[in-house]
């Protein structure tokens, strides 16, 4: 049952044949002919549809809000009907309103952005033509990665194209806030979620009948993003298991027959928000999600993003993915209306799977060559990329070099295969020519141009400048990390323990899955096999062979482990920063607001000094990844009392972690949570 | 009060001779019926089927249905929807027979085994026994499916190797003695209908096994007007039990859909629930005092005392022990006067969950008529398959309006649409009274009066509908009935959850055609229903199709156990069902259970291995 995915096909080129350009047609025919063209999808068996009114109505009815009313209402001595009527404020806030007029007015104006933006927008139709069936015969959920605003736009612009019934679609609170469009959005099918709910109670109540009302209802798919946020680095976000529990606990519960899981994998070209999303992770500030902000962005619409790929996976049936993991009869002796915590089965089984669909999404997507040039050029030298410019040629034959390794690591690679490779570099590199310039037969890193001022920029300044456009290649160097990353960590074990036993590898291998589990996606409890992934492909590409009890290096295998080592040292390098800064530093209680720019400063220091290759560590994103990380192993704890986010250091256990990691003593089995783990 | 005089008189081998007997009781005078099952059960009816040879569905020469005999309401009849409505359903096809074996061969029965030391005691206490291979085939089976199908392929496993048949409770005494003396495994058998392999001879069990039957004991001993209690022998079936006393103007208000056939021994032994439970109660309700004969002695309370606080109620030991504790023999139970007035009546629901939602409603009001049944929309389509040919212009006009009116006027889907069928019994003010209260309730949730016809049509369909299966078998459809109870919230759920996986798992077990997955909600209590699950299927092309039959029924039942519905709510365990009684009672529950059967009969004298 594990490997039910596997066979959801891991290919090469060749498949790149079965996507459709869906916006060739939109080239070609009237947008107000298409936006009024009779929709009529095959809706949900199960049910008739369900307008809003009866939704919210249900909602408020329902047996679980009524006791959780009556609950919150004794906790805070407030009346019933208060709590009530706080719980239709925040119904009101957050329910969707789906109406087709919007929605044809939405599909028209998108033509429009779209054409300006893509050159295509890439469809699979097996896996539309899957959805389409998958939607009359359970509730369906469907579960893109999150890159950019644009992808719930096009998910349910491609629905709609295809007669498919479009979602709902869990959003962000800051949207609704933005005048007319966070009507519109809701009037596409929006509902809007707070950020950070934490403990308000109620909220979560709230949210979760209606989610799972629409769930029960099954009258259109509901959307949302297992990720929780957008990612800033375009690499998988650990998922979050708040909103998965609620699509799921319908099944648990008995409510439905099945539901139905249906993965979606978006890749781009080139990401709207690159630049803005390096910037974020250097610490400056996201605008405001407003309606004149997305006015002023339209600089952004003049630009030329190439394509963009959506990947429509496999529908999964949950009942047969939880067969064996859930024991439904638990529910037999309460009220299945009760408000209870999920049993601790529960919540391994909801975690495993939010995993596992997050896999599939990153073995959906399509690498474009840009990806792999991107890690091909973080692996030169700053200095090479700033001053002196990398070879032309030399980047082009270690990117086919590269192009080689993800195929027999079984990447999707989106590599047109009708033109002549040298053109698909050199149109790459157009495409991307906010980041990277050609000049004379070297290739260049650009950097910003900053206004001129009159006294000379500081060093930190420079490195900040600097930091810049090497996130944003860090960044679409993330979009293949997930092929990469189990033989690079492999690869990393061999280098390090310089030992050729399997069982000496395996724990280092595993002791890197818990120190980089917040990273990089690990399926929670399937380490041996993640170990045994790595040793076959490092075979298959003539690196290694291996037994049952070793893993000996071939002298071919050189270029493959240097280069894999290589694509994971920058996250070792900038674990190491942080460890050393929280081992270091006099106070043992800091919070995340002083821990970020005291990093920041210490890395950008240690850049400065030649001491640290990477500009990696200057990453928000990193750092608070280390954070957590050093949560989950115990080697920092959060404060109870405290209102922002306190930590205590236990400095021993991060200096531990830091010296297994360099080797200076052996990994021991980290303590890890176990409710993390299957 | 014990009045067997003529108890001697057992030893008599013919009808005749016991419808000379009398019984003298204090006040009243009862005759002893002619049982309407005779020694040789098979004489009168199928060896390899449901019910009376007489009594069977056929398609004529014309293709068209019908019914044969003259035994019930539709017998004689022509059914003219039944094809249309058997090949639609299932893609059967009337050219493809699968006809049983015709006769029972007597090499196919495996040779009797005896414990010759029985035999000759048994010999001497003028109990008759038999051990002729259509008797002892008869009584290895109940009416599982895998059991009738062996049977019409004339495959025949371990049957008992012997028949006797007491004709009273000291016949039973001395029986029990004897089997204890020489360690003979006993089986009693009442009137046969189990549906749970409760009556399939254990394949391990070495010793000699001997089929109990108590249809001898078939008489009601006394009735009492003053408490209205009757005291009757176990081994009377349903039909005879009620036919009797209503010759005395009373009833007891028990009809279990088998009633024709299954015994009063059988109702305590299995806890049995009968359609007009609402206004009677089921068989826990019913009892007044039981008397069983354990090989530790009899079992039975010393008084009459309508309720007691003496520890837990030895009867609830009794009652749902399946056989394998020993032989209930007599039983008084509750009767009440025959009721003055009958009603029928039906109610069409625009779909099921506002059907479910009404009928909870009127439990909510407790004012359930003596029975209320919802079928869903496929079981109301087979239901009206099941019309017989109508005989006036005028009646088929008016079913037409009727039809018209429902699905065009009123705008009703014929797919989604289903119907609850009623039966209000009591003095006839009363059930008028009773009638329009439901009526209301219904009014709320969307329902329509729809007519006497449709209502008594439902009942009458209970009894022929067991009939059905074997037509089914002749055309290579199989199927049976199952059935749970579960908590008012969870009906819905679990009907769409079996239903839908009832469809699943055939797809999964290679099913040619799409299965008849359907289920109706037979009985209301204050916390919940009885729901009733049909699943039947077009075998052709598959090789081992009871194989695939028993895998489908034993993932609906994981799914009905799944959304929170009970092991059985009147079937019983059997064999069947055993694997799940311990997470059904918990380990020590199972432990109570074993330490009483320990005790009663610590060698396994009752050996047929139901329940635990």
């Amino acid at each position: 049952m594990t490997d039910t995915y596997k066979d959801s096909g891991r290919a090469g080129l060749e498949d790149v044949d079965e996507f459709v350009d869906i916006l060739e047609e939109r080239r070609r025919s009237s947008d107000l002919g298409y936006a009024f063209r009779t929709f009529n999808p095959q809706p949900y068996k199960g049910a008739p549809s369900c307008s809003t009114a009866d939704l919210n109505k249900a909602v408020l009815e329902s047996q679980y809000l009524s006791y959780m009313a009556k609950e919150i209402a004794m906790e805070t001595g407030s009346s019933v009907e208060e709590v009530r009527e706080e719980v239709c404020g925040i119904l009101e806030e957050m329910s969707q309103n789906l109406q087709l007029g919007f929605i044809r007015m939405m599909a028209y104006t998108l033509s429009k952005v779209f054409k300006r933006l893509f050159t295509s927008i890439l469809v699979n139709m097996e896996g539309l033509n899957m959805l389409q069936q998958a939607v009359q015969e359970s509730p369906v959920i469907l579960m893109p990665n999150h890159r950019s605003y644009m992808d719930f736009l096009a998910i349910s612009y491609i629905l709609f194209t295809y007669d498919i019934p479009v979602p709902v679609i869990a959003a962000g609170i800051p949207l609704a806030g933005m005048k007319m469009v966070g009507e519109i959005l809701r009037r596409s099918g929006a509902f809007f979620i707070r950020r950070a709910i934490g403990s308000d109670k109620l909220y979560w109540a709230v949210l979760s009948e209606y989610v799972k009302t629409i769930v029960r209802r099954g009258f259109a798919p509901v959307e949302f993003y297992v990720e929780g946020l957008r990612s800033r680095t375009l690499k998988s976000l650990l998922p979050k298991l708040g909103m998965m529990h609620m699509v799921l606990e319908p099944f648990f519960k008995g409510e439905v027959y099945d539901i139905t899981l249906v993965p979606i994998s978006i890749s781009y070209d080139r990401v709207l928000e690159e630049s803005l999303l390096a910037h974020e992770l250097l610490g400056v500030p996201k605008p405001k999600e407003s309606t004149t902000g997305l006015l002023k962005a339209t600089k952004v619409l003049q630009e030329n993003y190439g394509s963009m790929h959506v990947n429509f996976g496999r529908p999964l049936s949950v009942r047969q993915l939880c067969h064996g993991k859930i024991n439904r009869c638990q529910f037999n002796l309460v009220p299945r209306d009760l408000p209870q915590q999920p049993s601790a089965e529960a919540q391994a089984c909801v975690s495993w799977l939010a995993h596992l669909m997050v896999r599939i999404q990153e073995e959906g997507l399509l690498i474009s060559p840009w990806s792999l040039m991107a890690c091909m050029l973080l692996q030169a030298p700053t200095t090479v990329l700033t001053e002196e410019g990398l070879l032309w040629h030399q980047l082009t034959e270690k990117t086919l070099w590269l192009r080689k390794l993800a195929l027999d690591f079984g990447a999707r690679l989106n590599w047109p295969g009708q033109v002549p490779d040298s053109d698909v570099i050199s149109s790459t590199v157009a495409l991307h020519c906010s980041v990277v310039q050609r000049k004379a037969g070297r290739v260049y890193l650009v950097q910003e141009n900053e206004p001129l001022r009159k006294c000379p920029i500081s060093p930190e300044d420079g490195v900040i400048r600097m930091a810049a456009p090497l996130l944003m290649l860090a960044s679409y160097r993330n979009q293949s990390m997930h092929v990469f990353v189990r033989p690079a960590m492999l690869a990393t074990a061999i280098r390090v323990t310089e030992s050729t036993q399997r069982d000496e590898l395996f724990s280092f291998f595993c002791f890197l899955q818990d120190v980089f589990s917040n990273e990089f996606i690990f399926i929670p409890g399937k380490s041996p096999q993640d170990f045994e992934e790595a040793c076959v492909l490092l075979k298959k590409c003539g690196a290694v062979n291996f037994s049952q009890q070793e893993v000996m290096v071939l002298d071919a295998g050189s270029e493959v482990l240097s280069f894999l080592q290589a694509l994971l040292q920058p996250f070792i390098d900038s674990y190491q920063v942080m460890f050393r800064y929280l081992c270091e530093e006099g106070v043992h209680v800091l919070s995340e607001k002083q821990f970020l720019p005291a990093v920041r400063n210490l890395a950008t220091e240690l850049i400065l000094s030649g001491e640290l290759c990477t500009y990696e560590a200057l990453s928000s994103d990193m750092q608070k990844n280390v954070l957590s990380a050093l949560r989950r192993l115990e080697a920092v704890t959060k404060l109870r009392a405290s209102e922002q986010n306190e930590y205590r250091v236990n400095k021993a256990a991060v200096r531990r972690i830091g010296d297994i990691l360099s080797r200076k003593i052996p990994p021991q089995m980290l303590q890890t949570t176990p409710d993390a783990r299957l | 009060m014990n009045v067997l005089s003529t108890c001697a008189a057992s030893a008599c081998q013919q009808a005749v001779c016991r419808a000379l007997c009398s019984v003298v009781t204090k006040g009243n005078i009862v005759g002893v019926p002619v049982g309407t099952h005779p020694y040789h059960k098979f004489e009168i009816m199928k060896w390899n089927g449901w019910g009376y040879s007489d009594s069977r569905f056929l398609f004529n020469k014309k293709g068209q249905a019908e019914f044969t005999g003259k035994r019930y309401r539709l017998s004689g009849m022509i059914i003219p929807g039944l094809k249309d409505w058997f090949e639609g359903t299932f893609g059967a096809n009337l050219q493809h027979k699968t006809p049983p074996t015709p006769l029972l061969t007597n090499t196919a029965v495996p040779p009797a085994t005896l414990n010759e030391a029985f035999v000759e005691e048994v010999k001497s206490t003028g109990i008759p026994f038999s051990h002729d291979a259509e008797d002892r085939v008869f009584r290895a089976h109940g009416h599982c499916l895998h059991e009738i199908f062996a049977l019409r392929e004339g495959k025949i496993g371990r049957v008992p190797d012997m028949v006797v048949w007491p004709s009273c409770h000291n016949d039973v005494v001395k029986i029990v003695q004897l089997a204890c003396k020489h360690n003979v495994c006993l089986m009693p058998y009442g009137g046969g209908t189990s549906v749970s392999s409760a009556l399939e001879c254990p394949p391990e069990e070495t010793r000699s096994i001997v089929s109990l039957d108590t249809s001898q004991m078939n008489r009601i001993l006394w009735i009492d007007e003053k408490n209205l209690t009757a005291h009757v022998e176990a081994g009377i079936v349903g039909q005879d039990l009620e036919r009797l006393l209503n010759e005395s103007g009373y009833c007891t208000g028990h009809e279990p859909d088998s009633m024709e056939f299954s015994s009063l021994g059988g109702w305590v032994a299995t806890r049995a629930s009968g359609m007009k439970k609402n206004i009677y109660g089921n068989i826990e309700d019913l009892v007044v005092h039981i008397k069983m004969v354990t090989p530790q002695g009899v079992i039975e309370k010393s008084c009459q005392g309508p309720r007691m606080s003496t520890g837990p109620d030895i009867h609830h030991f009794i009652m749902g022990s399946e056989g394998t504790l020993g032989v209930v023999t007599e039983v008084t139970m509750k009767i009440r006067p025959m009721p003055e007035y009958q009603k029928y009546g039906s109610v069409v629901f625009p779909n099921f969950e506002q059907g479910v939602a009404c009928l909870r409603e009127v439990a909510k009001q407790r004012c359930a008529p003596a029975s209320i049944r919802l079928m869903d929309n496929e079981q109301f389509k087979f239901g009206h398959a099941l019309k017989p040919q109508v005989s006036s212009i005028f009646t088929s006009f008016l079913d037409g309006l009727k039809k018209f009116y429902i699905t065009k006027f009123k705008g009703f889907d014929p797919n989604h649409l289903c119907v609850a069928t009623l039966l209000f019994e009591g003095n006839r003010e009363k059930v008028l009274q009773h009638e329009k209260q439901v009526y209301d309730i219904a009014a709320k949730f969307g329902g329509l009066a729809a007519g006497e016809d449709n209502g008594q049509r439902g009942y009458m369909l209970t009894f022929v509908i067991a009939y059905l299966r074997d037509l089914g078998m002749d055309y290579y459809v199989i199927g049976e009935s199952f059935e749970t109870s579960v908590p008012w919230d969870r009906v819905l759920d679990i009907c769409r959850n079996v239903k839908a996986r009832i469809i699943r798992e055939c797809k999964d077990k290679g099913v040619q055609f799409p299965p008849l997955s359907t289920c109706r909600v037979t009985q209301t209590y204050d916390a919940g229903a009885c729901v009733y699950f049909y699943f039947a299927f077009n075998y052709r092309g598959l090789s081992d199709p009871v194989h695939v039959y028993e895998q489908v029924e034993h993932a609906a039942r994981e799914e009905i156990l799944a959304n929170g519905g009970s092991l059985s709510h009147h079937h019983g365990v059997g064999k069947l069902r055993k694997e799940w009684m311990r997470d059904t009672i918990s380990n020590v529950g199972m432990g109570m259970l074993k330490s009483v059967k320990d005790y009663v009969d610590p060698n396994n004298i009752f050996g047929n291995r139901n329940l635990l």
